[in-house]
């Protein structure tokens, strides 16, 4: 790719990017959310046409205007979020849109002896006749790379592939990478985990706002290092704390069982409590019954079973644990998805700041909602929090992943919470401002405030938790103060495996 | 970030403007192929539709009365629109609501006029809102999908509006299915009339004082979505229910609360037409103002401007397409109807089409002498 650029509406997402990816090599692509990594793969792989620039594969100059025009020069993606047909089989799923004749039959009998060729050939062992939605995450990514590999890709594209994987699962899929690339096919390999730069690629490529500011052989680099070429400066990747002095629960939970929206039960009858002054951490991959935990929790989603105490008062019944009435008692909720729950999105950043507080005295006269009041208490978020740009009119989708999360943060805290519940606190946030909303949520325990965090990022739990919860599959499996967990340890409860102690 | 700035506001004042401006333009050229093919001068035929409905006093007095139901159709439908919700059911609240008006105006004879007004304002709003009502609580309680019921309740509303029409509200001794005149001191005064009062002369027509009571209803829906709490809460459901829900928002009562003040303002239509204009109630008085009243929201951005606008626009395609249709007598009812249905294609349904070329036009612009 040569001297790419490319503009959405003001926003310079790509200035002058060029890369070159040798044939048989695995080429990490790394930096802050925002930094045009994901826009620049979109470029490769027909979504979007790049304002200016080209780009050549094996030397000739190649234009392409659809996913299908990236497919024919060899290129395919392996999606952070799957596209799969759940209903379908994994044999199914991946002769889609290549069926190859009006019957299907003939079809997918080539399909299936190509699958079993290629699943020995890159240890991507999946049942063809197995319908996906009873396969685990780390399967349904094996069907996708399968997809792309049944379309002749030559050269793949993974984004974020580790993010919903167990560290066992992400071993493995560093297995399949390496085996590609003995096959001589090309792995391009998008990320923010540095330790998975180090652990696979050969070459790495670091990018911030918008443009390539290294590229260098794995080698001859370390974490320190590509932390300060992705945020341009020097950052701790520990959170300085002291340990905890827990003072008195402010939340206990008694055997609380929660079922999703279709009946299952996802929380299986958990038991804890949440002291003044420390940071519960709960750990897990993703899918076991955190989500409805947190959200339960928050009074969002109904408890089929068992009883929360909140500062040893009895809390059964659905009303008293609405949300408002939660905002009221003292507890705020940092909830997973920003996009979905946290923000309104299409609203104006400072409306969004007031969501769930909108009926505030101090917003509201006996009808109005007082604009000059939601501005005030913005611009004095906006200077505490640092969140960029402070135009607080703008549509809250103008604003970049970090700061969309500290507009959340700066809301819940502003009240001063006795307890906060906080669900992936830094997902999809640069590491800038990782570093300060770690050190904003340590200053918090600091105060005697309670907090739950749930993280699938298990180096974050680590990094702030005072005691980790593990849970797999609806349960807590695991109860460990900080002090004494490994990540080993850890990584066998999530995944399942039964406590060794 | 000077630059994006000026990029951006570029793009701000394009969109709300610029765009149905060159929409209108380009469903008028679509009109006039069809004008041609039809074998009269579409330049004349243009003219005549201008002149019909803004040339003179009264052309622009029956212009603006047509307008006025459309207004409240259109706040109607904007209202349930940003809270997420299509009320397509305006036609049949605002024909139930004149039922109401007629009972009150047919018990109320004699009553002062400053009574019987504000006393009309909340029965139709009432009739209105109860209308509305059902559905509403259908899709909050039950999950009945709004469009299906409010499309059904029209149906039901008619069939219940004749019945009551035919065999229990009649004029005893009528053929034709309509209520006695009601008692003068319960019609709604006529602008004409009042700004003759006031030593004003403007031309004869059935415009009344529901025009100002729309304008009116307009500044407090504009209130009620961007300065109220109230309005806050139904514009974060319009756009996400998962953030409503968790800002403590309790999505039922928001679409009962919001469909309910949709029917009302659709009910304020009974005001313009049996109230105003005709006095007593006739089948059928709401004549499809519930279902232009969508075309009017989406042509008005649901903004309570843009929507006074669009029915004003609305209001001189009836008006002048009916003199249109006058003087050209190739031009039928129904070709009035084909040019209004293309305003609403090119200007509704594609509303967007356009709107990539003309604002990457803007955009190369400040780009370009910026390099």
């Amino acid at each position: 790719m040569r001297g790419i650029d490319k503009w959405f509406g003001a926003v310079h997402a790509n200035r002058d990017v060029s890369l070159v990816v040798r044939a048989g090599t695995i080429h990490g692509i790394v930096g802050e959310n925002g930094a045009g990594k994901s826009t620049l793969m979109g470029i490769l792989y027909g979504y979007y046409r790049p304002d200016r620039g080209e780009i050549l594969v094996r030397g000739r100059p190649a234009v392409f205007r659809s996913a299908q025009d990236a497919l024919a020069a060899g290129i395919g993606m392996v999606h952070q979020h799957f596209m799969l047909v759940e209903p379908f089989t994994v044999l199914e799923n991946v002769v889609l849109g290549v069926e190859g004749g009006f019957r299907l039959g003939g079809g997918l009998a080539r399909a299936r002896a190509e699958l079993e060729r290629l699943g020995r050939e890159y240890h991507l062992e999946v049942d063809p006749d197995a319908r996906v939605a009873d396969l685990g995450v780390g399967q349904r990514q094996r069907v996708e790379i399968l997809k792309a590999l049944y379309r002749g890709a030559d050269l793949l594209i993974l984004d974020e592939p580790t993010a919903v994987l167990t560290p066992p699962e992400a071993d493995h899929l560093f297995e399949i990478l390496r085996a590609l690339r003995r096959q001589g096919k090309t792995v391009l390999l998008i990320t923010h985990k540095l330790r998975e730069i180090r652990e696979v690629t050969d070459v790495v490529t670091v990018m911030r706002q918008g443009r390539v500011v290294a590229t260098l052989p794995t080698a001859e680099t370390t974490a320190e290092r590509l932390a300060e070429l992705m945020v341009g400066r020097s950052v701790a990747l520990r959170v300085d704390k002291t340990p905890s002095r827990p003072g008195e629960p402010v939340l206990e939970v008694e055997d609380l069982v929660v079922e999703d929206g279709w009946g299952v039960r996802r929380v299986k009858g958990v038991s804890f409590a949440v002291r003044r002054g420390e940071i519960v951490g709960v750990a897990g991959v993703a899918g076991n019954g955190q989500s409805e935990l947190l959200e339960a929790l928050a009074g969002i989603r109904p408890v089929t079973s068992g009883q929360i105490h909140w500062k040893a008062r009895e809390l059964t019944d659905a009303a008293p644990r609405s949300p408002r009435r939660w905002r009221q008692l003292g507890l705020s909720h940092v909830p997973e998805d920003r996009h979905r729950m946290g923000l309104v999105i299409p609203f104006a950043g400072r409306e969004s700041a007031i969501l769930g507080y909108h009926g505030d005295a101090t917003y509201n006269g006996p009808i109005r909602l007082h604009r000059g009041a939601v501005a005030a208490s913005w611009d004095r978020q906006v200077a505490e929090f640092d969140i960029r740009p402070g135009d607080g009119l703008l549509p809250t989708s103008a604003f970049s992943g970090g700061n969309q999360q500290k507009i959340v943060l700066a809301r819940e805290l502003d009240r001063n919470p006795d307890l906060l519940l906080i669900g992936q606190p830094t997902r999809g946030v640069d590491i800038g401002a990782i570093e300060f909303i770690h050190r904003r949520l340590v200053a918090l325990r600091d105060a005697g405030k309670a907090l739950l965090v749930v993280s699938v990022e298990l180096d974050e739990i680590l990094a702030l938790a005072d005691r980790i919860l593990v849970m797999h599959d609806g349960r807590i499996v695991g109860d460990v103060p900080r002090a004494s967990a490994s990540e080993r340890e850890l990584g066998l409860m999530m995944a399942g495996v039964s406590e060794p102690s | 970030m000077n630059e994006s700035r000026e990029s951006r506001s570029v793009a701000a004042w394009v969109a709300p403007a610029l765009l149905p401006a060159i929409n209108l333009a380009l469903a008028l050229a679509l009109s006039a192929v069809v004008i041609v093919l039809v074998g009269e001068n579409p330049l004349r035929a243009l003219r005549l539709l201008a002149t019909g409905a803004f040339g003179n006093a009264e052309a622009i007095g029956y212009t603006l009365y047509y307008a006025t139901s459309f207004v409240f159709t259109g706040l109607a439908v904007a209202v349930a629109f940003h809270g997420g919700l299509f009320n397509i059911g305006a036609e049949g609240q605002a024909y139930i609501a004149g039922l109401g008006v007629a009972l009150l105006c047919l018990g109320a004879g004699g009553w002062p006029t400053v009574l019987v007004v504000p006393a009309a304002v909340l029965v139709a709003g009432a009739f209105g809102a109860g209308w509305a009502f059902v559905p509403a609580w259908l899709q909050a309680k039950r999950g009945s999908h709004v469009v299906i019921t409010t499309i059904m309740f029209n149906f039901i509303a008619s069939a219940v509006m004749t019945h009551l029409l035919v065999n229990v509200l009649i004029k005893p001794g009528q053929q034709s299915p309509e209520t006695r005149e009601f008692d003068p001191s319960t019609w709604l005064p006529q602008l004409a009339e009042v700004a003759g009062a006031l030593g004003v002369e403007i031309g004869r027509s059935p415009l009344n004082l529901s025009s100002l009571l729309a304008l009116g209803a307009g500044a407090l829906v504009w209130l009620y979505l961007w300065h109220t709490r109230w309005g806050y809460e139904l514009r974060a459901l319009g756009h996400s229910e998962a953030a409503a829900v968790y800002g403590g928002i309790v999505p039922a009562r928001i679409v009962i609360v919001a469909l309910s003040i949709s029917g009302a303002l659709a009910g304020m239509v009974s005001l313009n037409e049996v109230m105003g204009v005709q006095h007593r109630l006739l089948m059928n008085f709401p004549g499809g103002a519930g279902y232009v009243g969508i075309a009017v929201a989406l042509m008005g951005r649901n903004h309570p401007i843009g929507i006074v606008l669009a029915a004003i626009l609305f209001g001189g395609l009836y008006q002048g397409g009916a003199e249109l249709s006058f003087d050209m007598p190739k031009l039928t009812r129904d070709m009035v109807v084909v040019i209004q249905g293309l305003i609403i294609l090119v200007c509704g349904a594609l509303e967007h089409a356009l709107r990539g070329p003309v604002e990457a036009l803007f955009r190369r612009s400040p780009a370009a002498s910026q390099a």
